[in-house]
Order: structure tokens, then C-alpha cells, then sequence
């Protein structure tokens, strides 16, 4: 008796969490599906007619915003990786005990609003800024010079806003590193840079990948930067759900634009989990 | 590794001190990155700084984009816009009942997955790793689809519900992780004694894995009171704290932003590094 009770354990566990998980994330997927194969408009209602027309029209009409917002996320991954690379391996063969204090500055920026900080670098970047400002005023830029709506801001933005998603991953891979192996490559007469590319930099590439997860997924959909940062012409495919959706109400079309963009991103994501295995990216992620 | 662990660490046969030529060279580059890595420090922090420091600035007009001296004004009229308090207030309760909810609904996964094998097992993971994985924006808007076909009207109450479901994967996985090492003899010892499943989850079980609840319970909050993205499709009419920035920051963000925002920061700062000391007390 005691037995199967033990043997049900997990379920009765799971359940719960479980059952929420399964209403409110995997049913609304499918939900979603169903309203993008949907006609009809917010005043007369919807009908299900399954019209897959509506896909070819969500890429023909925003395929400049699809290919911006994975330019965008491209360009902001690599950059947070040719940023993070470096710091997370001093961090992690030099900082010594103080590791665990520079992981905590890197997650500073998490304590305040994902909004604020992007609206506080929209505030440091303003054309008549406490920056761009001053410097001005000083005759050394132009007074049409601005930073603010270009793509370079967005790109900026995302850069900052996601960085510690990609230092975090690389360090816990770089911290794993044995230094035994640095000091067996160095007594074999590998000169720095031989350690560094053939012992260092493919060890800690699950980490690299990792990052690479954890950072382009949410820069390539995300529209607060855009919002904030951009202007007309850095509009992102995340803009264009969140106005299709909340102020135009095209329920269809808004749907079929995330269930491409989640269709492109998942399909990498599970390539990507199945090259690495989930429960190593998980965990890293949970850092 | 055992052929590594043979291998003296100090071989050098040809003596001509290579190696330490190299760490010389090695010293310079770690200063290097030493200070690369405080630059970078620095730009993480600017923007909060920025955002602390304009807290005391005494505005003039509508921006406060330049600095025209020290002021607490906004500190004392802090509650000053009723629009904004109310945000900030749902915030709160929103943050602390999500919390809540997906503290118990998400431990009780980790302990499922961090203790148990069973059929499904690999299901589960991946329902979380998905969850995890998935774009805020589609999350969103899967959810938003949801509540519109079922006619559920949206506010505070679809707002709760879609920040315990972000929620519960995350507590999971930080509890799971934290249960890595843990030594479940001392549970069979307390059922030998005679204690039932409950007494035994109470008396030793939670003690032990409290570290790892309060860092997924922390964790939750900091997540739940910062959501923009998945709460902007959800809200209706309700407005919580970022959804009331966003929305002011075409027509200029009042300085009680600041001070509010400032507020969450310090007491997020202290509680974590309240609870990295409880960690390390453990620990000893």
C-alpha cells in the first residue's frame, strides 16, 4: 500500500503545477493556432474557416519586420558575446573568492524594471541630454546629431538589457574548466594562446551556446526597445503582434505572426536543446 | 584523469622558462581585463544610477532630462499621482500573490523532478523547458487568445494567473537544482521513527530545502514586479508599475518614477543579499 502510494508521489507532485502549465500555456498555444485560421473582424465576430491565406498575408506584409528582428537579435547576441566573453573568463580564473560579488553586480541591473532601464537609456541618449547634450553645447557634435531611433539604439539596447543572460552561462562553463588541464597544456608547451583555443575556448562553448539561447530568443521578439529607443523605421516583429493584437484587433493576423515567430525560434531552440540537452540548458538558465 | 593527476605539475625539462615568460606577459593581460571588467560593471549600472540620481532632481517643466539641484520634493510627494500609486500597489499585491501561488505550485515540481524517476518525467521537463524558452511576446499572445475566445474579461485577476504560469518553471528549476546533494537518509531515519509522510515533509524535508524555496520565491517576485511584455496583453484596463512607465515615457516620466523605482531596487538588494547570507550560514 505504502508502496503505490510512494510510486504516485510524483504525480500528486506534479500535478498541480502541472495542470496550470497545461491551461494557461500549452491550450493557449493551441487556442492561438485555431484564432490565426479564423475570419471575421471585432464588430461582427470571428468564424473558424480555416484560411491558412492568413499566413502567406502575415509574411508578405511584415517580412521587412521578420528580417529586422532577427538582424537585430544577431547582431545584439554576438555583440553581448565579444562583450561577456572576456569578463566572464576573468571572473572566473582571477577574481578568486570575489567571484560570487562580481556575479552579483553583473545582476544589479535585474533589480530595476526591464521598462526603467530601458526608458533611463532613452533619458541618457536624448538629443538634448545630460550627453549629447552637453557635448553639443561644447560644439563637438553637430546639432542634428542624435543616437535615439536609429538602429544602432535599438541594437544598443538589447545588448544591455540581455547581457547578463549571456555572461552567466559562459562563466558557470569557464568555471568548470579544470585548472589542471591549463597547467598540463602549459607544461606540454602550449604557448598562451594554444591553451586558450585548444583547451579554454571548446570547453566552455556549451556555455557559449547557452548564452546564445538564452540571448536571442528574447532580443530577436522583444518590441520595448524598439518602443522606446527606435522610431519608425526600427519597428520589430514584437511591435507589430503587440499593436496587431491591442490596437487594431486583427486577432488572426496577430496570430499568425507569433505562431511564425514562435515556430522560427522554437525549431532553433529544440535543435539547439537537442544538440546540448535540455536539462544542461535549464539548469544553466538557472543561475 | 588519472593520467593528468600523474603528471607532476611543475614539469619544465628543457628549463627555459617558457611558461613563466608567459604568465609575465599573462599579468599585464589580467589587469587588463581586470579593469575591462569594472568598465563593464559601469555601463551595467549607469542607467540605475542615472535613474537614482534624477530622483533628486529638482525638475523645471514637464522634462527632467537636466540637472537643476538637490531636492527631496519628490521623495515627500511621492504618492502624489493616484494613478500611479494604484499601479505600484497592484504591483505589490500582484508580485506577492503570484509569489505565493507559484512558490508551493513549483516546489512541489522541483521535489518531483529532483527526487523522483518516473514515467512522464522527460514530459514534464520539457513543458518547463518550453515554458522557459518561449518568446514573453508569444506567451502573451497565446494567453490573450485564451481569455478573448473564452470571453474572459482582462484585468487583475488574468494578470495573476498569467504571472504564477511564467512563474512556476522558474521556482522549479531553482528548487531542483538546490535539492542536488541532498541527503534523503535523514527522511527514511525520520519515517523508521514513526513519523507520517506529512510530519516527515514538515519536520525535515522543508527545513532543509527552505534555502532553495526562499531563492525561487525571491526569484519570482523580482519577475513578477518587473513583467512588462506578458502583462501588457493581459492587463485590460488594470496598469501595474511598468505598464504605467511605458506608457508615460512618450509624454516625459515624472520623478516619482525614479524614487519608486529606486525604492524596489534597494529593498530587492538587501532581501538578496540577506538571503545569499542565510545561504552561506547553512552552509557552515
Amino acid at each position: 500500500m505504502r508502496r503505490r502510494a510512494g510510486a504516485l508521489a510524483p504525480y500528486f507532485l506534479v500535478l498541480p503545477g502541472g495542470l496550470w502549465l497545461a491551461i494557461f500555456f500549452v491550450v493557449p498555444m493551441a487556442v492561438m493556432l485555431s484564432v490565426s485560421l479564423q475570419t471575421g473582424n471585432v464588430v461582427d465576430g470571428f468564424t473558424q474557416t480555416f484560411d491558412v491565406g492568413v499566413y502567406a498575408d502575415a509574411i508578405t506584409t511584415y517580412d521587412t519586420q521578420f528580417i529586422r528582428s532577427l538582424i537585430f537579435g544577431l547582431i545584439a547576441t554576438v555583440a553581448t558575446i565579444l562583450l561577456a566573453y572576456p569578463m566572464a573568463y576573468w571572473i572566473a580564473f582571477h577574481a578568486g573568492r570575489n567571484k560570487s560579488n562580481y556575479l552579483f553586480l553583473v545582476l544589479l541591473p535585474f533589480f530595476v524594471s526591464f521598462v526603467i532601464r530601458t526608458v533611463s537609456w532613452k533619458f541618457l541618449l536624448a538629443d538634448d541630454g545630460i550627453v549629447l547634450g552637453n557635448l553639443k553645447d561644447a560644439g563637438l557634435l553637430p546639432a542634428d546629431f542624435h543616437v535615439l531611433a536609429t538602429s544602432f539604439a535599438v541594437v544598443a539596447g538589447l545588448t544591455y538589457n540581455f547581457f547578463p543572460f549571456m555572461l552567466l552561462p559562459i562563466y558557470v562553463a569557464l568555471e568548470r574548466v579544470d585548472p589542471r588541464l591549463l597547467e598540463a597544456a602549459d607544461d606540454l608547451y602550449a604557448n598562451r594562446r594554444g591553451v586558450f583555443g585548444r583547451v579554454v575556448l571548446p570547453l566552455s562553448m556549451p556555455g557559449v551556446f547557452a548564452g546564445f539561447l538564452l540571448t536571442f530568443v528574447p532580443a530577436t521578439s522583444d518590441f520595448v526597445n524598439a518602443y522606446v529607443l527606435g522610431g519608425t523605421n526600427t519597428t520589430m516583429i514584437g511591435n507589430i503582434i503587440q499593436t496587431t493584437y491591442l490596437t487594431n484587433a486583427d486577432y488572426p493576423l496577430a496570430s499568425a505572426v507569433s505562431f511564425i515567430l514562435m515556430a522560427v525560434l522554437l525549431v532553433g531552440i529544440f535543435v539547439y536543446a537537442r544538440l546540448l540537452g535540455t536539462r544542461d540548458v535549464l539548469e544553466l538558465s538557472a543561475r | 584523469m588519472t593520467i593528468l593527476e600523474a603528471t607532476p605539475a611543475r614539469l619544465d625539462p628543457a628549463g627555459d622558462g617558457r611558461s613563466r615568460s608567459g604568465r609575465r606577459g599573462g599579468r599585464l593581460g589580467e589587469r587588463l581585463l581586470h579593469a575591462y571588467t569594472w568598465l563593464i560593471l559601469l555601463w551595467l549600472v549607469l542607467p540605475i544610477i542615472v535613474m537614482i540620481v534624477f530622483g533628486f532632481n529638482d525638475r523645471v517643466g514637464k522634462r527632467n532630462n537636466t540637472w537643476n539641484g538637490f531636492t527631496l520634493r519628490w521623495w515627500g510627494e511621492l504618492f502624489a499621482i493616484p494613478d500611479l500609486t494604484t499601479a505600484l500597489v497592484n504591483s505589490l499585491t500582484i508580485a506577492l500573490l503570484s509569489t505565493a501561488v507559484a512558490t508551493v505550485l513549483g516546489t512541489l515540481m522541483g521535489l518531483a523532478l529532483g527526487r523522483h524517476g518516473f514515467r512522464g518525467r522527460g514530459g514534464v521537463e520539457l513543458l518547463m523547458f518550453a515554458n522557459i524558452a518561449a518568446p514573453e511576446v508569444v506567451l502573451g499572445a497565446s494567453l490573450l487568445s485564451l481569455f478573448i475566445t473564452m470571453g474572459v474579461p482582462r484585468g487583475y485577476l488574468t494578470i495573476l494567473i498569467a504571472h504564477i504560469m511564467f512563474n512556476i518553471s522558474y521556482v522549479a528549476v531553482v528548487v531542483r537544482a538546490r535539492l542536488a546533494g541532498f541527503d534523503s537518509s535523514v527522511e527514511e531515519a525520520a519515517r523508521d521513527l514513526g513519523a507520517g509522510p506529512f510530519t516527515t515533509f514538515r519536520l525535515v524535508t522543508l527545513p532543509l530545502i527552505l534555502p532553495g524555496v526562499a531563492s525561487g520565491a525571491l526569484l519570482a517576485f523580482a519577475m513578477s514586479i518587473d513583467e512588462y511584455v506578458i502583462t501588457t496583453f493581459n492587463a485590460g484596463s488594470t496598469l501595474t508599475f511598468p505598464l504605467w512607465v511605458f506608457g508615460a515615457t512618450r509624454v516625459g516620466v515624472p520623478p516619482q518614477v525614479n524614487v519608486m523605482a529606486t525604492i524596489i531596487f534597494v529593498v530587492g538588494v538587501l532581501l538578496a543579499l540577506g538571503n545569499a547570507l542565510l545561504l552561506r550560514r547553512r552552509r557552515i
